[in-house]
């Protein structure tokens, strides 16, 4: 068992020890491109389990983040106006902003159980336009509460996530998922992307099956919302519309619908490309960054239609080049 | 080779996240020698702006009005005999890319202050940063109170919300003698919640009543059922803290339905989309504003014609804003001994009675300036100088 969770407690340690340095010695600004790769990471590879695995076509993950960030936003600016003390105290901010993300997380799963419960009878398109309703709802539901800002948005926010949460929290995503999809219980999502009819005819219960994934997908989402709220400190519905969503969704369909190392890949990629191009707009002083971005996006969907993995992950790729090796 | 070892990758992903912090020692100890202080001949600031997205509109005129006091100050020999250079980001409307452009500016191109955001949902979310780097910020128009409460280092050249809710409570309750207002806000909109509210405050303080408060969404397009409400309870003038579209639409069916009380309004109103689509229904409201270009002040009169003269186009109040904000920042950049941060900072907050294009400047405590609206009429698809209201 210690043998193959190696690679994650490793992992998990170089995190923590890379946290006591990175944010003090590393320029802030890519410090905080990192951040927002390590945030979309999480988001992508928890849609992925919906939109890639189980096959379902989610569009409303902003809507989950939205509520996870929230909820968990809300508790921690309440307590903290009350127990200002808490915030500089390195251990009990961490207590309660651990304790907020599962709140977060559990609450966004809780909306997600009851999105999905109706709607996840639905098939493709209806589905589609389903759940991009439902993100909406959630959207304006949050406009429309003053307790939390409503459209002034919610500032002062605590800075609890720290680079060590943000890259835990994808850690324990990929773990899980990674888990998951290789699991009998994860075997499922995946024959009921495939066929539906014959997944039911061998005894899966597909509805539960794919509200399953959706509670799922939709509890990282929310942890990801919450990581994002005390990154950014201020939280405004206008940054949960639907055009997060898609980007999400981009995300998870370049890497490849149902790769996991693809989810990451593509997330890091985009968040980091985006940057990358803003020095473009600033010689020029117009906006070519979009339309390269878009354009880059156009041409390798055209190139590789299944996403740069497929539904391959990295480990098969190396084993593959292993093999290559060892024959000739 | 990598594939030889399976926990390679893991040696790697180490090696990345230990090598990264012994590469970026020497970037920071490359700026602690320069510290936040000008080296060369050029003084950088920075300036963020929604440049594309649904609020590119008010994103390019501050640009512009920024673009116009650079080009003077740097024709009149600039800041000590150091040209001014603007390193302009755009955050396409969106806080958290307000946020990644407010961290280039201050580590990448290591600038001195910032000038930013137009919207206040942007400027809560560059605010927290720009205090931890203790670099001075001043918005140009962001009307939350909020966004200078976020520290010592930010500033603003706009009124805030409760100011133009005050003022026209002000203006309804004096010059309009009316005792019963109606409300009709926009609950989609931050700025249009924040005025409906200052609004009610002052004008029942000052002892008139508010009859109903209604609300709309952005975007809609009927408001009949509103209006019917409103009619029923006979208000002698309507509040409409909203943007131009709604507005427009709202006087028209106002109109239709038979109200005849005027219809008050914030500078949100300020476009002339207003009177393209509220036409003649329009007619004999009033909106408080930043400015008015019927104002022959010569500060206003030479603003508003070297700006024809540079874009070609009469400038709005948000371009009158991001002027303003710049003449205030190089006005205590003139005043500080060093072009350090901290007297910078201390510079913008002893501004006192500064001559600018939209009224006189004074910082208070709160670092929100201490300044005159003007209330504007509408009259056959101008808008008309009424007066001016001081802060109490």
């Amino acid at each position: 068992m210690i043998k193959s969770l190696k690679f994650w407690i490793i992992a998990l340690v170089a995190i923590w020890i890379g946290n006591l340095f990175i944010a003090d010695n590393m320029n802030p600004y890519f410090f905080s491109i990192l951040m927002y790769a390590g945030i979309n990471v999480t988001l992508a590879v928890s849609l992925n389990l919906v939109n890639g695995f189980t096959g379902q076509f989610s569009m409303g993950h902003a809507g989950f983040m939205s509520i996870g960030g929230y909820v968990a936003a809300y508790i921690s600016t309440t307590w903290t106006g009350t127990h200002p003390d808490w915030i500089a105290d390195p251990f009990l901010s961490n207590i309660l902003f651990v304790f907020n993300m599962l709140l977060g997380g559990f609450a966004a799963a809780g909306v997600g159980y009851l999105v999905g419960l109706p709607s996840l009878r639905l098939k493709g398109d209806y589905l589609a336009i389903v759940t991009l309703g439902f993100g909406e709802i959630i959207r304006v539901f949050i406009l429309n509460i003053d307790a939390i800002g409503g459209a002034r948005g919610m500032p002062n926010i605590p800075p609890f996530t720290s680079f060590g949460w943000v890259f835990t929290l994808l850690l324990v995503t990929v773990f899980t998922i990674w888990r998951l999809v290789r699991s009998s219980e994860g075997r499922k999502f995946m024959s009921v992307r495939e066929d539906e009819i014959a997944a039911e005819a061998m005894g899966v219960n597909t509805t539960a099956t794919k509200v399953k994934a959706f509670v799922i997908g939709a509890f990282f989402a929310g942890t990801a919302g919450a990581l994002f709220a005390h990154y950014l400190r201020y939280l405004n519905p206008q940054t949960f519309d639907f055009n997060r969503s898609f980007e999400v969704i981009i995300m998870v369909v370049l890497g490849g619908m149902g790769s996991i190392s693809g989810s990451v890949f593509a997330a890091f990629f985009l968040t980091f490309v985006r940057e990358a191009l803003r020095p473009l707009q600033e010689l020029t002083q117009l906006d070519f960054r979009m339309i390269i971005y878009s354009l880059m996006l156009i041409v390798l969907m055209l190139t590789r239609p299944n996403g740069i993995f497929g539904t391959r992950e990295l480990t098969d790729v190396i084993s593959l080049l292993k093999k290559k090796r060892s024959t000739s | 080779m990598i594939s030889r070892h399976p926990f390679s990758v893991v040696l790697v992903a180490l090696s990345v996240v230990l090598l990264a912090p012994a590469c970026k020692k020497s970037q920071t100890a490359d700026s602690a020698a320069s510290g936040a202080t000008v080296s060369g001949n050029v003084i950088k600031i920075g300036e963020v702006g929604s440049m594309t997205g649904s609020e590119a509109t008010f994103g390019i005129s501050t640009h512009n009005g920024i673009m116009l006091a650079v080009k003077q100050l740097n024709a009149a020999g600039g800041i000590a005999g150091k040209k001014v250079e603007v390193v302009s980001l755009d955050d396409q409307g969106k806080p958290e890319e307000a946020a990644v452009a407010m961290n280039k500016l201050i580590n990448q191109d290591k600038v001195i202050a910032i000038l930013g955001e137009v919207a206040s949902s942007r400027s809560l979310a560059m605010a927290p940063i720009a205090q931890t780097h203790k670099i001075p910020m001043i918005s140009p128009s962001s009307t939350n109170p909020k966004v200078t409460e976020q520290g010592d280092y930010i500033f603003r050249v706009c009124f805030i919300d409760p100011f133009q809710g005050t003022v026209m409570a002000k203006f309804a309750w004096e010059s309009l003698k009316a005792k019963k207002v109606a409300i009709l806000r926009d609950v989609k909109n931050d700025y249009s919640v924040g005025l409906a509210d200052y609004f009610a405050e002052t004008f029942k303080k000052l002892g008139g009543e508010i009859v109903i408060d209604q609300s709309y969404s952005a975007g809609d397009m009927d408001f009949k059922s509103q209006l019917t409400a409103i009619r029923s309870k006979n208000p002698e003038a309507i509040f409409v803290p909203g943007y131009y579209t709604e507005v427009g639409l709202i006087s028209i069916q106002a109109k239709g339905l038979g109200l005849t009380a005027p219809l008050l309004g914030g500078d949100g109103w300020d476009s002339p989309k207003l009177t393209e689509i509220g036409g003649d229904s329009i007619n004999g409201s009033y909106f408080a504003n930043h400015y008015s270009t019927e104002d022959n002040s010569p500060e206003v009169q030479k603003f508003i014609k070297e700006y024809k003269e540079m874009f070609g186009v009469v400038p709005d109040g948000l371009a009158a804003m991001g002027y303003d904000a710049a003449l205030v920042l190089f006005d205590a950049m003139k005043r500080s001994p060093q072009l350090t941060t901290p007297q910078i900072r201390d510079a913008i907050a002893a501004t006192q009675k500064f001559k600018a294009v939209t009224g006189l400047i004074s910082m208070d405590a709160k670092r929100n300036p201490v300044k005159s609206a003007v209330v504007l009429k509408i009259e056959k698809k101008s808008f008309k100088y009424q007066t001016t209201i001081n802060p109490t």
